[in-house]
């Protein structure tokens, strides 16, 4: 006989979660995720200008604001046909870059490393310096992380005006031309943060991280350091998930998705595609994505494509349990994020871990690291790409028509499908990467990443359901997008 | 997220150097699930003090005045139910946000959502705690309205609070702090020699004054944006774009487009706060004729063409 128990609010993530669990002698048999907000972005949009838009969709997310800009605007050039200037790109890629290193930094140390600090762990032989350094609030170590991700984001001020909530990305490229000694500026912000993700967070240079080429390569890399007081705090971070199976832990279909990150000149740095158990990397059908509504408080089709998409809320529907949709490719459920995007774009470490392990709880920590450690070079390149003297902006033509722009935001693949007639927006359909990771079942009562990754976790000894924390916010999620 | 920006010094130590004890917040919080839970019953029975309510995001009443819109996950309960009764508790309470001050966003198209704001709905008291609502302390909902909020209009609007040195007094028409409240978004804007002269860009990335047709409401716009700038050095008119008035109610329904000015007659709509209408448009018209080269053809270029003469005194010889 299975039992119920219902997990809520989560901290910690971005927005509202619930997750519903049916537990038998300990273990998780099956979960139902729920997003318990409905925000109708998608109602709003309809019948307004494509630039107003550009106004309205930051403002789904304070976290992911940005990516939400560069999909708009992504989807607003395809329309438009225009393409903005090389400053204009390598703006938007600095941009896009520093919102999600941001987030990336936020997660490590303020979403995710506070839980090894509970009581709960104090049976690990050294938790106290866990403790000392990673306890929410009044750990060490966010006195140190919250200066360094302020000083960061003074980038934003240059390239954005501000951070949340930007109007600098727009179609036609950037509105804000960079001076010679502002770039001299952002460099010197650029080298600060590098040093700071040296010297406090992996310990070595990014370019001998981001060499890293295989799990073999990883554990040395932390365990030929054997302090255990100031080591740097991703190694506390493999060290525990040692002690814990983290790396065997919250496991899904193992099925990747990236849209592809960091265009210039029509080239994504970081690659788009998928991956799938057996057959490795593919490419990637855009017009194979499909949103479900079989289990969400919607009504219509039960699946579309976002380019037909549509958006009607309903307060009672039998077997309904989220505001959320469900997105699948081919029919398949896929899983989004910064591990995925590592593993997609081929680099051997990420590889190595995927066919080792598949994507789990460690994994996709390190595929944040691994971003970090890879974009800061990236941006100080695109920095001093740009040409001062050379055009930011290109006027643009709205004319009617269809057009979909793709990102990769912190957390993962997002796509914006907006058509428009006589000037007005007549469909604006938003996948954000939680609602990949965070869907409800679908017609063919797949569950979604998420409700499969809490499949047989054991709860003994574990009455505030820790590992389930753990899995949960291994994917770093964003409620407040996942159902725009 | 926004408030994590917070500088000199960081939110965790301002909290901590003001003497606040933080029982919850989202982000930063260790408790999660029945621990928050149990912080939520420790509140409304009496045993834990609530005393700075800080709400972020719109009041969602619906579908049809039920709440379901947004239930607080774990709890069965609608948001709306409880801050109603955490509100009940609370020595202050503090809208953040323009979504929790006035309702925002949320409360377009239609307002399908029901979205309200806590005391106001736009422009008009009443909200979902209503007109007559005071905290413990005797004060009215304090809105810091923006979207988003600068971190500071947060940390020194809860100094006020704690060291007693807010009351009706120190709120606007809006209820929101004057201490940000009370200036213009203009008062220090990058562009005013521009807009003195009325020297205007005409796409974006051009250095001139935005308001004759990029939509910039700067010089109606409450805020201090322009001298005391977002994330190091920015605002949104430094950033090149206009400013949009997020911290008043209603700058979600502007009726024309956000990033264009509506015009009469080629002549803009909307004056800047505290100008009549005929000196405005008698001094628009006459430093249009005297603005200088250098401002006439630097405000329609994204690089500046001409720089400011340099002046050497002038020594017999």
């Amino acid at each position: 006989m299975s039992q119920r128990i219902t997990l809520g609010p989560f901290n910690r993530v971005e927005g509202d979660l619930e997750v519903h669990l049916d537990i038998e002698n300990n273990r998780v048999v099956s979960a139902q995720v729920n997003s318990p907000l409905y925000r109708g972005f998608e109602q709003m949009l309809l019948g307004k200008s494509p630039l107003d838009a550009l106004v309205m969709v930051p403002r789904i997310c304070g976290i992911c604001s940005v990516s939400q800009s560069v999909a708009s605007a992504g989807a607003i050039a395809a329309l438009s046909g225009v393409k903005p200037p090389r400053n204009g790109e390598l703006c938007r890629n600095l941009t896009l870059a520093a919102e999600n290193l941001a987030d990336h930094l936020s997660h490590f140390y303020l979403f995710f490393m506070p839980d090894f600090a509970r009581e709960h762990y104090r049976f690990l032989s050294g938790h106290d310096v866990i403790a000392q350094r990673f306890m929410a609030v009044k750990g060490s170590a966010v006195n140190d992380v919250l200066p360094a991700r302020a000083e960061f984001l003074h980038l934003m001020g240059y390239l954005a005006g501000k951070w949340p909530h930007t109007l600098s990305v727009q179609p036609g490229g950037s509105t804000r031309p960079l001076q010679a000694q502002e770039i001299l500026r952002m460099q010197l912000i650029l080298a600060n943060f590098r040093r700071f993700l040296e010297r406090t967070l992996l310990g070595c240079p990014l370019e001998v991280f981001s060499a890293l080429d295989s799990e073999q390569a990883l554990e040395s890399y932390w365990k030929s350091d054997e302090r255990l007081h100031d080591r740097a705090d991703f190694k506390h971070f493999l060290w525990l998930s040692e002690q814990l199976d983290l790396s065997g832990k919250g496991r899904a279909y193992d099925r990747l998705l990236s849209f592809g990150a960091y265009a210039l000149d029509n080239q994504n740095e970081f690659t788009r595609g998928i991956w799938l158990p057996g057959s490795g990397y593919q490419k990637l059908e855009i017009s194979a994505i499909q949103e479900e509504i079989s289990h969400s408080w919607l009504i219509g089709d039960i699946s579309r494509s976002p380019a037909k998409g549509q958006t009607q809320p309903v307060a009672e529907k039998e077997g309904a349990y989220s505001w959320c949709k469900a997105p699948r490719l081919a029919g398949m459920v896929m899983e989004t994020g910064a591990f995925a995007r590592q593993v997609i774009d081929g680099h051997p470490l990420a590889e190595n871990l995927m066919n080792n392990s598949g994507n789990n709880v460690r994994n996709r920590v390190v595929g944040r690291m691994l971003e970090l450690a890879r974009v800061v070079p990236l941006m100080q390149s695109w920095l001093q790409q740009i040409d001062t003297q050379a055009p930011f902006h290109h006027d643009i033509e709205l004319p009617d028509g269809d057009g979909i722009g793709l990102t990769e935001a912190a957390r993962g693949s997002l796509g914006h499908w907006i058509s428009v007639r006589k000037g007005k927006l007549t469909n604006y359909q938003i996948i954000a990467p939680t609602t990949w990771n965070f869907s409800p079942r679908d017609s063919q009562l797949q569950p979604g990443p998420l409700e499969k990754a809490l499949q047989g976790v054991n709860l003994n000894d574990d009455p505030q359901h820790i590992m389930i924390q753990h899995i949960v916010r291994s994917f770093d999620p964003c409620m407040v997008c996942t159902v725009h | 997220m926004s408030l994590l920006c917070a500088e000199s010094p960081d939110i965790v130590t301002t909290l901590e150097l003001m003497g606040v004890n933080l029982l919850w917040h989202p982000s930063l919080s260790e408790a999660s699930n029945q621990e928050f839970q149990q912080l939520l019953q420790d509140i409304l029975q009496d045993k834990i003090s609530l005393d700075l309510l800080c709400i972020e995001g719109a009041m969602l009443q619906g579908p049809s005045g039920s709440g379901r819109f947004h239930v607080l996950g774990g709890t069965g309960l609608p948001m709306i139910d409880w801050v109603r009764q955490l509100a009940g508790k609370a020595g202050h309470t503090l809208a953040i946000g323009s979504c929790a001050a006035f309702g925002g966003f949320d409360t377009g198209q239609d307002n399908l959502t029901e979205a309200t704001g806590l005391q106001f709905e736009g422009e008009h008291k009443g909200g979902l705690l209503g007109e007559n609502y005071q905290g413990r302390e005797g004060l009215s909902v304090v809105n810091i309205s923006g979207c988003p909020v600068h971190p500071s209009w947060v940390t020194e609007t809860l100094m006020q609070l704690v060291s007693g040195q807010a009351s009706a007094d120190t709120l606007d028409l809006y209820h929101r702090p004057k201490h940000y409240a009370e200036q213009l978004v203009h008062h220090g804007c990058p562009r005013n020699e521009y807009y003195e002269y009325k020297a205007s860009a005409e796409e974006h990335g051009h250095q001139g004054c935005m308001m004759e047709h990029l939509g910039c409401l700067g010089t109606q716009a409450h805020g201090d944006c322009n001298t005391r700038l977002w994330n190091g050095e920015g605002s949104c008119t430094r950033g090149g774009y206009a400013c949009i008035n997020c911290t008043a109610p209603e700058f979600e329904h502007p009726k024309h487009h956000f990033q264009q000015t509506p015009k009469l007659a080629g002549i803009p709509i909307g004056l800047p706060t505290d100008m009549p209408k005929a000196w405005f448009v008698a001094l628009a018209s006459l430093s249009k004729a005297a603005t200088p080269p250098r401002l006439k053809d630097n405000a329609v270029s994204e690089v500046r063409i001409i720089a400011p003469t340099v002046h050497t005194k002038k020594r017999k010889t």
